[in-house]
C-alpha cells in the first residue's frame, strides 16, 4: 500500500482523469472544471483516491482530518483487497500507472509530430465509442489470419467436403464470407483489426486507449459491489477502534454523508453496504442452525468473502439483493411521465431486474458489429441489442461521424424505436435515418 | 510478494505545485469553448434575447458541439431504480422533470438527472470584444482630433496640503507609521498633522469625439418583420461598435416611404406604413438633418440606409445626387438591402457603378448576415490602403 498525500486540485485532477498519468485532453480538463468547481463551493468533495496497481496507490486529501484519514484508509484497505481478489480483476494489468504514463508520453509525442488538433480530433473519436470493448476478449491481439487457420489435416479429409459442395449459382454468395463471423461486441478491436482508414500512429492510439478501457472495465463492472466492500469495512473497523466522543461524531457525520440514499439514484456506497450486511446475517443464521443440526456451514463474514470474489454487481444483485431487502430499504422503479418522475413500480421482481438491466455491460448500451463489408461495399454495419431501452437519438447521430472517422467508410447502426427497428446511417456529410 | 518486506506500508507528500495538467486542460476546454463561440459569431449576434437585452445582460449559450457524445440511453424514457424513506408509493412524484421546449424534438435542456447539457454564460461584452476584433473604422478623416475640448480633472497627485474631504488615508497612516518608527516607536498614533495628505486633480483637456449615426429604413408596405429586425441588430452593434470609438454616439432615426420624418427609435422598429418608396426622400432628410445639428467638421457622420430595395425608377437619379452629397460629408455611408432571394432591385442596379472608397453595400439574405455586413462596412484595412 503506497499512500500519498496531496493537495486539493491533484487529488480532482486524477479524479478527472482516472488516473495521475493519464494522457491529456480537454474532455479531462471539463470534468476537472465541473469537479473542482463543485468542490470550491462546497457541494461535493472527494477524499481519496485508489488505484488498482501493485503496489496500490492511495490518494488523500491534504485537509482530511485525522478521524477522517482513519475512515478513508480502511476504506483504501478494502478497495486494495477487491482489486486484488475480485476474479473480475485477475486480468487487470498491476503496471497501469506507467503504462499510462508511457501512452501519454506517446499521444504528446504524436501530437508534436503530427499536430496538436490532429491528435485531438482523433481522441475525440476514440472516446466517443471507447467503452464498446470486449472484456471476456482482455486478449492480445491475434492477427486475424491467425484465428481462421485450419487445423491439420488427414488425407482423405477433404471428402467431407464433398458433401458441403455447392451448385455453381450458390457459390458466389458463399464465396463471400462474412466478417466478422460472429456479431463483435469489440468495436475497437474490430476497427482496429479492418479499418482501412488508420495511419500506423491512429493505429497505436486505438490501441492503447482500447488498453485503457479494458483496464477500466471491471471497475464499472463492479461500482456497488466494491463501494459496498470498501464502505462495509470502514464502517466495521471504525466501528472497533477505541474513539473519543468528538471523533466519534465526527465519524458518524462522514460516514452518513458517503451513505446517504438518494430518491432518483441509487447510491453504490449504500446498497452495497446494506447487501453486504444482509448477506452476513442470513448466514450467520444459517449456520447457527446447521450447527445446531451437526452439520458445518460457511458463517456469513466467510460468505461476503467469497461474494466479494466471485460477483460482480448483476450477479451479486441477482443472488443476493432479496425481495425483504427491496421492501425493507424502500427501493422503487421511477419513470418520467408527462413532466415529473413518478414512482411507476414496487414489485420486488421489477425492481431487481431495473437494477440489474442498468448495470448489464457496465450500464452502456450493448452494441456489436454486424458486418464489416456491408453491402459488399466495406460498409460499417453495427447492431444495438435492444433491450426495452431506446438510445438517445440526438447523442447517437453525433457519435456517427466518429465512427466514420475511425472506419472510413459508411457506417450504419440499428436500433430500435417505439418497438420499431430502425436504421441510421452516416455517410460522411449527413445522417440518414430509414426503418428496416 | 511484499512479505519479506518491513515496512508493508508508504506515506508520501510530494511537491505538486508543477503538476498542471488538470488545469492546462481545462484551459483548453475554454479554448475550445471560445473557438465554438467565434466560429458562431454570425448566428450569436443576432440572436433575439441580445439585440432585446439593455446589453448589459449575460446570455446563455449552449454549446452543444462539445458535449462529450456517446451511445447512451434515453433518459426520458427509460427506468431508473430509487430509494424512499420506507412509505413510498406508486405514484409518488419523486423529481420535477423540466416541461418540453420544442416537442418531438429531444434536444432540450434541462436539469433532469443524468443531463448534461453543457451551456456556458458569456456577456454581451465578451461577445463585443470578440467581434469588435474584427472590425475597424474606416479611419479616413481623424475628426477626432478637432477643435473641440472638453475640460476634466484627474486625481493624479498628492499634497501635505488640501481639502479634508479629499484625505488620503491609507498614505496619512502610512507616514504616521513610518515617522513612529523612525522614533522606535511601532505604532499608528499620534498621527501628526505633517502626516496628512491629500488627493489633489489636476485639470486635463480631451479632445472630444463625436459620431452621429444616420439611420434611415424603408418603411413601406414591403418591409416586414424580419426587414425590421435585421435593421434592428444590425444598428444595435453598429451604435455599441461605434461608442468603443467615439466619445460621444449620437443615432437620429429617419423613417421614410415616398416622404420622409425623423422618429423616434420606438417608432422606427415597430411602426410599419404603406405605400410607394422613394428613398432620395430619406436622403435629403439627412442632409437636412446633418446640416441643422450635426456640422460635418465636428462630427463623424454614418448614414446606413436599410431597404428592400424597391425604389421608384424615376427616383434612382435623384438618390444618386444626394447620395454623392452625403458621401461628401460622411466618414462612410452604407447601404443595406434585405433582399432574401437575391433578386436585383432597382436601387442596387443603380448603386452597383458607385465607386468611392467611403460607399459600401451589403445584401442580407439570412439573420446571420447582419455580422457579414457590418464586417463589410466595417473591414479591417490591410496596411496599403492607408
Amino acid at each position: 500500500m503506497r499512500y500519498e498525500i496531496c493537495p486539493a486540485d491533484i487529488l480532482y485532477t486524477f479524479g478527472a482523469y482516472g488516473m495521475p498519468t493519464r494522457f491529456t485532453h480537454w474532455s479531462f480538463g471539463k470534468q476537472f472544471h465541473k469537479m473542482k468547481l463543485q468542490y470550491d463551493i462546497g457541494l461535493s468533495k472527494i477524499y481519496e483516491l485508489v488505484i488498482n496497481s501493485n503496489p496500490c496507490y492511495a490518494f488523500l486529501l491534504n485537509t482530511n482530518s485525522l478521524i477522517q484519514n482513519k475512515l478513508i484508509i480502511a476504506h483504501v484497505l478494502a478497495h486494495c483487497d477487491f482489486f486484488k481478489n475480485n476474479t473480475y480483476f485477475s486480468k487487470t494489468r498491476k503496471d497501469m500507472v506507467e503504462s499510462m504514463a508511457a501512452t501519454a508520453e506517446r499521444i504528446a509525442d504524436y501530437e508534436v509530430r503530427y499536430g496538436k488538433k490532429c491528435v485531438e480530433t482523433f481522441l475525440d473519436a476514440v472516446l466517443a465509442i471507447q467503452e464498446h470493448v470486449d472484456p471476456s476478449l482482455m486478449r492480445d491481439i491475434i492477427p486475424s489470419s491467425f484465428i481462421d487457420q485450419q487445423p491439420q489435416r488427414s488425407e482423405y479429409e477433404d471428402l467431407w467436403d464433398l458433401d458441403q459442395r455447392k451448385i455453381p449459382g450458390q457459390q458466389a454468395i458463399e464465396m463471400h464470407k462474412k466478417n466478422p463471423k460472429e456479431p463483435e461486441k469489440d468495436i475497437l478491436l474490430f476497427i482496429l483489426e479492418n479499418s482501412r482508414n488508420l495511419t500506423e500512429w491512429q493505429a497505436d492510439i486505438l490501441t492503447m486507449l482500447r488498453e485503457e478501457m479494458l483496464y477500466f472495465w471491471p471497475q464499472l463492472e463492479t461500482k456497488i459491489m466494491n463501494e459496498g466492500w470498501a464502505s462495509y469495512w470502514h464502517q466495521t473497523i471504525l466501528r472497533q477502534m477505541d474513539l473519543t466522543p468528538s471523533e466519534t461524531i465526527e465519524f458518524a457525520k462522514l460516514n452518513a454523508s458517503v451513505l446517504q440514499p438518494s430518491k432518483t439514484s441509487i447510491n453504490p456506497y449504500y446498497l452495497g453496504v446494506k447487501i453486504y450486511e444482509d448477506i452476513e446475517k442470513r448466514y450467520d443464521i444459517l449456520a447457527k442452525e446447521a450447527i445446531s443440526r451437526g452439520e458445518e456451514m460457511m458463517t456469513g463474514r466467510e460468505k461476503i468473502f467469497e461474494a466479494r470474489e466471485i460477483e460482480n454487481d448483476t450477479s451479486f444483485i441477482r443472488n443476493y439483493l432479496t425481495d425483504d431487502l427491496i421492501k425493507q430499504e424502500d427501493l422503487y422503479v421511477f419513470q418520467k411521465q408527462a413532466d415529473q418522475y413518478k414512482i411507476s413500480d414496487k414489485q420486488t421482481d421489477a425492481v431487481r431486474n431495473q437494477l440489474i438491466g442498468q448495470r448489464v455491460n457496465g450500464g452502456f448500451p450493448y452494441i456489436v458489429v454486424d458486418d464489416g463489408d456491408y453491402m459488399r461495399n466495406g460498409e460499417l454495419y453495427l447492431i444495438h441489442r435492444y433491450e426495452d431501452t431506446e438510445l438517445d437519438l440526438p447523442y447517437l447521430e453525433h457519435v456517427l461521424p466518429h465512427i466514420h472517422q475511425l472506419w472510413g467508410r459508411i457506417v450504419h447502426i440499428e436500433t430500435v424505436l417505439e418497438n420499431k427497428p430502425l436504421v441510421f446511417s452516416y455517410d460522411g456529410h449527413k445522417v440518414f435515418r430509414r426503418s428496416k | 510478494m511484499e512479505e519479506n518486506q518491513k515496512s508493508r506500508f508508504v506515506v508520501t507528500e510530494e511537491n505538486w505545485s508543477l503538476h498542471r495538467k488538470g488545469h492546462q486542460d481545462q484551459q483548453r476546454h475554454l479554448d475550445k469553448i471560445n473557438e465554438v463561440l467565434k466560429s458562431n459569431l454570425p448566428d450569436l449576434i443576432s440572436e433575439e434575447n441580445i439585440i432585446l437585452s439593455n446589453g448589459k445582460d449575460m446570455v446563455k449559450i449552449p454549446i452543444r458541439s462539445l458535449d462529450e457524445f456517446k451511445i447512451r440511453y434515453n433518459h426520458d424514457k427509460s427506468k431508473h431504480v430509487g430509494q424512499g424513506d420506507g412509505d413510498s408509493a406508486v405514484g409518488d412524484v419523486v423529481a420535477q422533470g423540466e416541461k418540453k421546449a420544442q416537442p418531438g424534438e429531444g434536444k432540450e435542456a434541462g436539469d433532469q438527472p443524468g443531463q448534461d447539457i453543457y451551456e456556458t454564460e458569456v456577456s454581451i461584452e465578451e461577445l463585443e470584444e470578440m467581434f469588435f476584433k474584427e472590425l475597424e473604422l474606416p479611419d479616413l478623416e481623424q475628426k477626432e482630433h478637432s477643435v473641440t475640448t472638453i475640460e476634466d480633472i484627474d486625481f493624479t497627485d498628492i499634497r501635505k496640503k488640501g481639502l479634508i474631504g479629499n484625505i488620503d488615508k491609507k498614505r496619512t497612516l502610512l507616514s504616521a507609521i513610518k515617522r513612529n518608527a523612525i522614533n522606535g516607536k511601532a505604532e499608528v498614533a499620534p498621527i501628526l498633522e505633517d502626516d496628512l495628505r491629500f488627493k489633489t486633480w489636476n485639470p486635463v483637456e480631451k479632445p472630444q469625439s463625436k459620431a452621429v449615426v444616420i439611420a434611415m429604413m424603408d418603411t413601406s408596405g414591403s418591409m416586414g418583420k424580419f426587414e425590421k429586425y435585421m435593421a434592428r441588430s444590425f444598428f444595435f452593434w453598429m451604435t455599441k461598435f461605434l461608442r468603443t470609438k467615439y466619445e460621444t454616439v449620437e443615432i437620429e432615426f429617419i423613417a421614410h416611404h415616398t416622404e420622409a420624418k425623423v422618429v423616434s427609435e420606438e417608432n422606427f422598429f415597430n411602426k410599419g406604413e404603406s405605400g410607394g418608396t422613394r428613398c432620395s426622400s430619406a436622403y435629403s432628410k439627412a442632409l437636412e438633418v446633418i446640416k441643422e445639428f450635426y456640422p460635418p467638421s465636428r462630427y463623424n457622420i454614418y448614414p446606413v440606409h436599410f431597404s428592400d430595395g424597391e425604389n421608384m425608377t424615376s427616383d434612382n437619379k435623384k438618390c444618386l445626387e444626394h447620395v454623392d452629397e452625403l458621401l461628401a460629408i460622411s466618414n462612410m455611408f452604407g447601404y443595406a438591402e434585405v433582399n432574401e432571394h437575391r433578386r436585383m432591385s432597382t436601387l442596387m442596379s443603380a448603386y452597383k457603378s458607385i465607386e468611392h472608397p467611403k460607399f459600401n453595400y451589403y445584401i442580407l439574405q439570412k439573420n446571420r448576415d447582419v455580422y457579414f455586413a457590418l464586417k463589410k462596412f466595417f473591414e479591417k484595412r490591410t496596411e496599403g490602403l492607408r
